[in-house]
């Protein structure tokens, strides 16, 4: 599961849903209730701009964990053996998983799935730009478990412990499975590493075009970050976009290290007053055009989610449709 | 897009024999049994329960949370009715 595009805008087209009447003793109430570290749920009262936030965001990263599906689904098939394509599919299935229970908890503010999903089908909607470059080779595969993986565990662990309850709950479950994504993925690593040159220059390469999409997926520097305060004061968000980015780094030095590879940044050292790594300058004009549709695979990746989606249609309909005679021919039963 | 979603469900799952089902979540399908299927492959990917309900959401019928304090309130003040509002001599406190 992937969180970056949380403080993200949505240009227009904000999804609708049950009008909540502004009321001063319901505000004091929930303020309250947010102060003291409590959780909303779902039929509770709650500012609009507090449910829209939520939307946006449960909805972003829902769409996140479905196209991010795709990369690694790309994959599937060459494998390089049976029991590296048996893990590689759970967890492509996982990612599927997370978007479903992302897609729920959103539900519970008033929206419909296929309301937020044509939204993402249209490009109203936005999602990581992480899943807009693309798998060249098998290491990406385990790059994308160790770094992405890894990055998107960062930013969703404070979610746990979100203010509001459906969503705090589906990010407990997802958290959970998280760790064998990152896991799989650096084992992959390992293993090439100890393989021939060749499999140890495309660890390198893939770590070299995944390093800086990675360390971007924590969003823009808090100073540029619009919705980061409200989101912090609603406890939506609890830890900052750089401070999240410099624990990423931070543990990630480590890791590059035992795996024998070197990660793409001449400025990365050790900063012994700061007690943490300095990186390099990140490039954000890549980074707002990949967000907003102009990255590698940005076309690619929506056209295939239509195509799933235009595709399973029938079957979608002649499900329903079967429902509908079974449920009648058991009434005349009756 | 003309809409033509699947109904929704609730799905409680008992994660092992002697233990209640749980609430732990929703899924859209069609029907009953491509509900259970469904939330199968959703919830119990890693042998979290032995068994599934699942509820149509909406023949689920809740307590508002506007009656919150009428309903729960009351409860409040009637601490007699938990065990450590009586003191014991020491000898006998473990009753
Ligand atoms: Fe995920
Ligand atoms: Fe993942």
């Amino acid at each position: 599961m992937y969180t970056q595009a949380l403080d993200i805008p949505q240009p227009k087209g904000e999804p609708k849903g049950p009008r909540v009447v502004e009321n001063a003793d319901y505000q004091a109430e929930f303020d309250a209730k947010i102060d003291a570290g409590g959780f909303i749920e779902a039929k509770d009262w709650m500012p609009e701009a507090y449910r829209k936030t939520l939307v946006r965001q449960i909805s972003q990263h829902a769409h996140s964990e479905i196209v991010g599906m795709l990369p690694e689904g790309n994959w599937i098939t060459r494998a390089p053996s049976l029991k590296r394509k048996a893990i590689l599919l759970a967890k492509v299935q996982d990612e599927g998983g997370h978007g479903l229970y992302l897609y729920a908890a959103a539900e519970t503010l008033g929206v419909s799935r296929d309301e937020l999903y044509e939204a993402l089908l249209d490009g109203r909607a936005k999602y990581s730009s992480i899943f807009n470059y693309p798998t060249l080779t098998w290491a990406d595969i385990g790059v994308i478990g160790w770094l992405v993986d890894g990055a998107a565990i960062m930013n969703q662990i404070p979610l746990c412990k979100c203010s509001y309850g459906p969503y705090s709950r589906a990010m407990v479950r997802i958290c959970k499975e998280e760790s064998f994504h990152q896991r799989q993925g650096y084992d992959l690593l390992l293993q090439m590493m100890k393989g021939t040159p060749e499999q140890r220059e495309m660890v390198q390469d893939a770590v070299n075009r995944w390093w800086w999409p990675s360390i971007m997926m924590f969003g823009p520097h808090d100073k540029d970050s619009q919705h980061s305060e409200t989101s912090m004061r609603w406890g939506i968000k609890r830890i900052s976009n750089d401070d999240l980015r410099q624990k990423f780094v931070d543990a990630t030095v480590k890791q590059a290290e035992v795996l024998g590879i070197t990660l793409p940044d001449p400025d990365l050292k050790w900063n012994e007053a700061r007690g943490h790594y300095d990186f390099g300058a990140i490039d954000w004009e890549e980074f707002w055009s990949t967000v907003n549709g102009h990255g590698q695979c940005n076309v690619d990746r929506i056209a295939a989610r239509r195509k799933a989606w235009e595709e399973g249609a029938w079957v979608r309909e002649a499900a329903l449709e079967h429902a509908r005679k079974q449920a009648a021919r058991e009434k005349v039963a009756a | 897009m003309e809409r033509k979603e699947w109904p929704l469900w609730e799905v409680f799952v008992r994660s092992k024999n002697g233990l209640d089902h749980k609430h732990c979540g929703s899924v859209h399908a069609p029907d009953a049994r491509l509900a259970l299927q469904v939330a199968r492959d959703v919830y119990t990917r890693r042998q979290e329960g032995v068994s599934i309900w699942v509820v149509r959401a909406s023949d689920i019928v809740a307590s508002d949370p506007d009656a919150k304090p009428e309903l729960f309130d009351p409860a409040e003040d009637k601490i007699y009715r938990h065990p450590t509002f009586y003191t014991l001599p020491d000898e006998v406190n473990h009753m």
